[in-house]
């Protein structure tokens, strides 16, 4: 049986629809990562399930228990929030003891188990001290420590990264990942960020306006993005989007600037002419000898790479991104070439991916 | 003084500082110099000279019991309309800060009453308590209570009490207000996903983050009550019945301007100096700033 | 979880509500009704039939003449007050010259001496002068006090340097600077210190007693006490009728201005 299952979660403000049919259900253990860009709905996602917002309409079971009504205080849910919001006036100790004494539990079991949370957490040297005496990245520890020492059926995260610099973020990142698995514990990771969605999650909720674009796993998402936003979104550079109609049947399509691109794992259905959107990573493109000439607008060096800005000639002059191994080619002009098992195929109206 | 000044002037900023430090100077020290040095001399029954009297006029007023008592009663009228005023006015801002319909205008109806004069408030509490026309006075008369704090000192301390605590309750709700909408949102959000609901909440989390406002409003209050509660005071029992309702500031107008005691009234003004001094330095040391008004 | 419905919120608010606006009725009721009935003990709580007689038979008396009084009083003390603190603020907070520090402390000192304190010197002082039952002798000696100069003083620290440092640049002196860009800046903090103020100066009551004994000085609320210390034959329903009157300037002020006020106060407070 699923540890948390969300049905049918709706929420309106007003007259706005932020979060439209929202069904999710994660296994006992699993991390699962809702990313999406900021306005998509999806700190809102969070704070319903956490009981700070109430859903328009929908259900969410916990363990078997249906806590849709129930207030945040009983629902035994941990939250790191994005600001860590620790209480100011308290010691790290008794941040952490907090939540624990409310629970009635014993003077020596709360000193018991945050003392372990302290050590697993490197903060065994601070629990003296006030949250205005810490730095950054210890705030964002203890936040995380306020949150074990519960040993709750689900931890929240709130974008808890987005508060700290770049060397620290990477670093901390991984820290969660390994704790979240040592420790078991089922959790639902908000993040605008595509990196800390790819590495964290065992699988990713994509979200688009409120509405759920995609639910797999990292690698099912990158490989077979289920419709242009989501390819976009993760990976970076982004995917590259050519414009181009299907033809031969639904065999291939023709690119707008010119080639002709066979498709090697089936027909797509769909009327003769249909506009497509095909998309390739710019690490996907390769150089060929005789292929699609790009004029070159911008080279960015970056050491072991080289991405290259170009031009594909007309019509619309669309714009590429390649992402080069190594240092950057001579010349104004590259042909480059579209390798078919690396093309997606997307319906340019409606953005969904083809099979 | 901690920006890095910009303009080299000399002459202008003091032409600027003028006018306020030459007011400072004619209605502040000299005149406080001035009660300094009253309080140091006696005069004659008839008020034609006056010869140093070193401290003689300090230990009269502190062996007369009659000063000594108004102390007492200014310190529990202090407390009491300190206690009453803050208390009720915090109860209000608790429900003033949740998120219902009509806020806007429960703040409106709760903050107008910082325009009352205290002299006016009592005009408002004599048509509430006044025993012969008020309409809670003469209800009390009526039913068997006999009400009339013209006659009965404890009545009349009440009265000045309930009056005086009433008029501070708005510039009391707007502090408290303002201080729990500082307290951050996601910290009571992180209390309440620890478990922590509404009283508990309150006690362990909002009033304690509510400490500062608490402390400079406590100071404010006390202050207010030492002294611009003259007004009201004058106004409904002029310090009595007798000297029931006589605080300090009443004591220090009767002596000095009705009975023209220039030296006991000079150094009954130099006490509540220290006295405010001492509040106020106490003030700036854990906080800080003091606000206008 | 949103408390969108609040019963217990909204009948606390109510009771606190009533408690504050009950009086408030209470006078304007009075006001409607007939002196002699109230003398009796028979206030009701409902309009009389009065109307508005007795408002016409105080305007006729010396009450329109008290009204202008505490409204001169109101604005010369809030208009005073801040160019004199504005102009102080201003030379502490950017210039660095002799005697700086000193000036600074000695301003500093005036708030812990509210007037109460310190009535019977200054009166010598303003007699000395030849101030007493003066208008000008009413408000001097109010608008010397230093907390709308400690105020101004934080806020025109806040500024940040470089925007004057700009204004430097382009040119401007410091009299420029101050008209230009200061005084637009703190625009807001000069709005909710003016209503302060008036409300400060209308509602003053011992100093304008002490120093003006003739009657004609007299300011409004210094003439309802009068009027309620004379316990017999006082004609209540006129008192009630001057008393909304002298309510009335102070409350409108503070209602229409209410966010800016509000927001001055507690600046104060960061």
């Amino acid at each position: 049986m699923a540890m948390l299952e969300v049905t049918g979660v709706r929420k309106n403000f007003g007259e706005t629809e932020v979060l439209r049919q929202i069904d999710l259900s994660l296994a006992s253990g699993e991390m699962l990562v809702i990313v999406g860009a900021s306005g998509c709905g999806k700190s809102t996602l969070l704070r319903i399930v956490a009981g700070l917002e109430n859903p328009s309409t929908g259900r969410i079971m916990l363990d078997g228990r249906d806590i849709t009504s129930v207030d945040p205080a009983a629902r035994d849910i941990a939250m790191v929030f994005q600001n860590y919001a620790l209480y100011p006036h308290m010691t790290v100790f008794d941040n952490m003891a907090y939540g624990l004494r409310i629970r009635g539990l014993s003077r020596d079991d709360i000193a018991h188990r945050v003392r372990e949370a302290a050590g697993l957490l490197g903060l065994f040297d601070f629990l003296g001290r006030k949250p205005r005496q810490l730095s950054g990245g210890q705030r964002q520890r203890v936040a995380m420590g306020r949150a074990i020492v519960r040993e709750p059926k689900l931890f929240l995260f709130d974008e808890p990264l987005s508060n700290l610099d770049a060397t620290l973020r990477v670093r901390t990142r991984a820290e969660i990942r390994r704790l979240q698995r040592r420790l078991g514990v089922t959790s639902l990771y908000v993040t605008h960020d595509q990196v800390e969605a790819m590495t964290l999650g065992d699988r990713l909720l994509v979200l688009h306006q409120g509405r759920p674009a995609q639910l797999a796993t990292p690698m099912e998402v990158f490989e077979h993005p289920a419709d242009t936003y989501v390819a976009g979104f993760i990976g970076a550079p982004a995917m590259n989007f050519l414009p181009a109609r299907l033809t031969q049947n639904g065999g291939s399509a023709r690119l707008d600037a010119g080639p002709l691109l066979h498709f090697i794992d089936g027909r797509r259905s769909g009327n003769e002419g249909t506009a497509l959107t095909i998309g390739i990573r710019p690490e996907h493109v390769q150089l060929v000898p005789n292929g699609v000439p790009i004029r070159i607008d911008l080279i960015e060096p970056l050491g072991s790479e080289t991405l290259v800005h170009g031009r594909l000639a007309a019509p619309g002059e669309t714009s590429l991104v390649i992402r080069l191994a190594g240092k950057a080619p001579e010349g104004e002009i590259l042909t480059i070439g579209f390798p078919a098992e690396h093309i997606h195929v997307f319906d340019a109206e409606t953005g969904l991916r083809l099979n | 003084m901690e920006r890095r000044t910009i303009f080299g002037h000399q002459l202008l900023p003091l032409a600027l500082v003028a006018p306020q430090f030459l007011l400072t100077l004619i209605f502040f020290l000299w005149p406080a110099c001035q009660a300094v040095w009253s309080s140091l001399t006696r005069q004659d029954p008839f008020g034609l000279h006056s010869q140093f009297a070193g401290f003689d006029n300090f230990v009269e007023l502190f062996t007369d019991t009659l000063y000594v008592d108004s102390i007492g009663r200014t310190a529990f009228f202090m407390a009491a309309v300190s206690a009453v005023s803050m208390s009720l006015a915090l109860f209000l801002a608790v429900f003033a800060d949740r998120e219902i319909r009509g806020r806007t205008i429960y703040r409106t109806l709760l903050i107008w009453p910082y325009a009352i004069a205290p002299a006016m408030a009592a005009v408002l509490w004599i048509l509430l308590l006044q025993p012969r026309i008020g309409i809670i006075g003469v209800w009390l008369n009526r039913n068997g209570v006999a009400w009339d704090y013209h006659l009965n000192g404890g009545q009349a301390m009440l009265m000045i009490v309930l009056a005086c605590a009433w008029k501070q309750v708005s510039y009391n709700f707007i502090f408290f207000l303002a201080g729990l909408q500082s307290v951050p949102r996601s910290v009571l959000e992180a209390a309440r996903m620890d478990g922590a609901r509404g009283w508990h909440r309150f006690r362990t989390i909002t009033f304690p983050l509510l400490a500062p406002t608490t402390f400079f409003l406590l100071v404010v209050n006390l202050v207010y009550a030492a002294f611009d509660t003259f007004g009201t005071i004058q106004a409904l029992t002029q310090g009595g019945p007798g000297k029931a309702t006589e605080t300090l500031v009443v004591k220090v107008y009767r002596d000095g301007v009705v009975n023209l005691d220039i030296g006991s009234s000079s150094a009954q003004s130099v006490i509540l100096m220290l006295g405010v001094i001492g509040l106020t330095a106490l003030q700036f040391r854990f906080l800080g700033r003091r606000p206008p008004g | 979880m949103n408390a969108r419905r609040d019963p217990v919120a909204h009948a606390i608010l109510l009771l606190g509500v009533i408690l504050f606006v009950a009086p408030l009725w209470l006078v304007l009721v009075a006001s409607t009704q007939d002196s002699a009935t109230i003398a009796r003990g028979d206030l009701s709580l409902l309009p009389g039939d009065g109307g508005f007689t007795a408002y016409a038979r105080v305007l006729k008396g010396p009450v329109p003449r008290m009204l202008l009084i505490s409204l001169g009083m109101a604005l010369a003390i809030a208009i005073g007050k801040i160019v004199i603190s504005v102009l102080s603020a201003f030379a502490i907070a950017f210039f660095k010259f002799p005697g700086r520090r000193v000036a600074f402390w000695l301003i500093f000192i005036t708030l812990m001496l509210p007037v109460e304190v310190r009535i019977i010197p200054t009166y010598s002082v303003m007699s000395d002068l030849g101030l007493i039952n003066t208008f000008t002798g009413l408000w001097l000696p109010l608008i010397a006090s230093a907390t709308a100069t400690l105020l101004f003083r934080q806020v025109f620290i806040a500024i940040p340097d470089e925007l004057v440092e700009a204004a430097r640049m382009d040119g401007a002196g410091p009299l420029r600077f101050l008209w230009d860009i200061v005084l637009p800046v703190s625009g807001a903090n000069i709005a909710a210190l003016f209503v302060i103020l008036f409300i400060y100066g209308w509602n003053q009551y011992l100093w304008p007693l002490l120093v003006a004994t003739n009657p004609k000085l007299d300011t409004i609320v210094i003439g309802i006490v009068k009027m309620i210390a004379v316990e017999t034959e006082t004609d209540w329903s006129a008192v009630m009728a001057t008393a909304v009157l002298a309510l009335l300037p102070p409350v409108v002020v503070v209602v229409l201005m209410q966010r800016w006020f509000v927001a001055g106060l507690t600046e104060g407070e960061k």
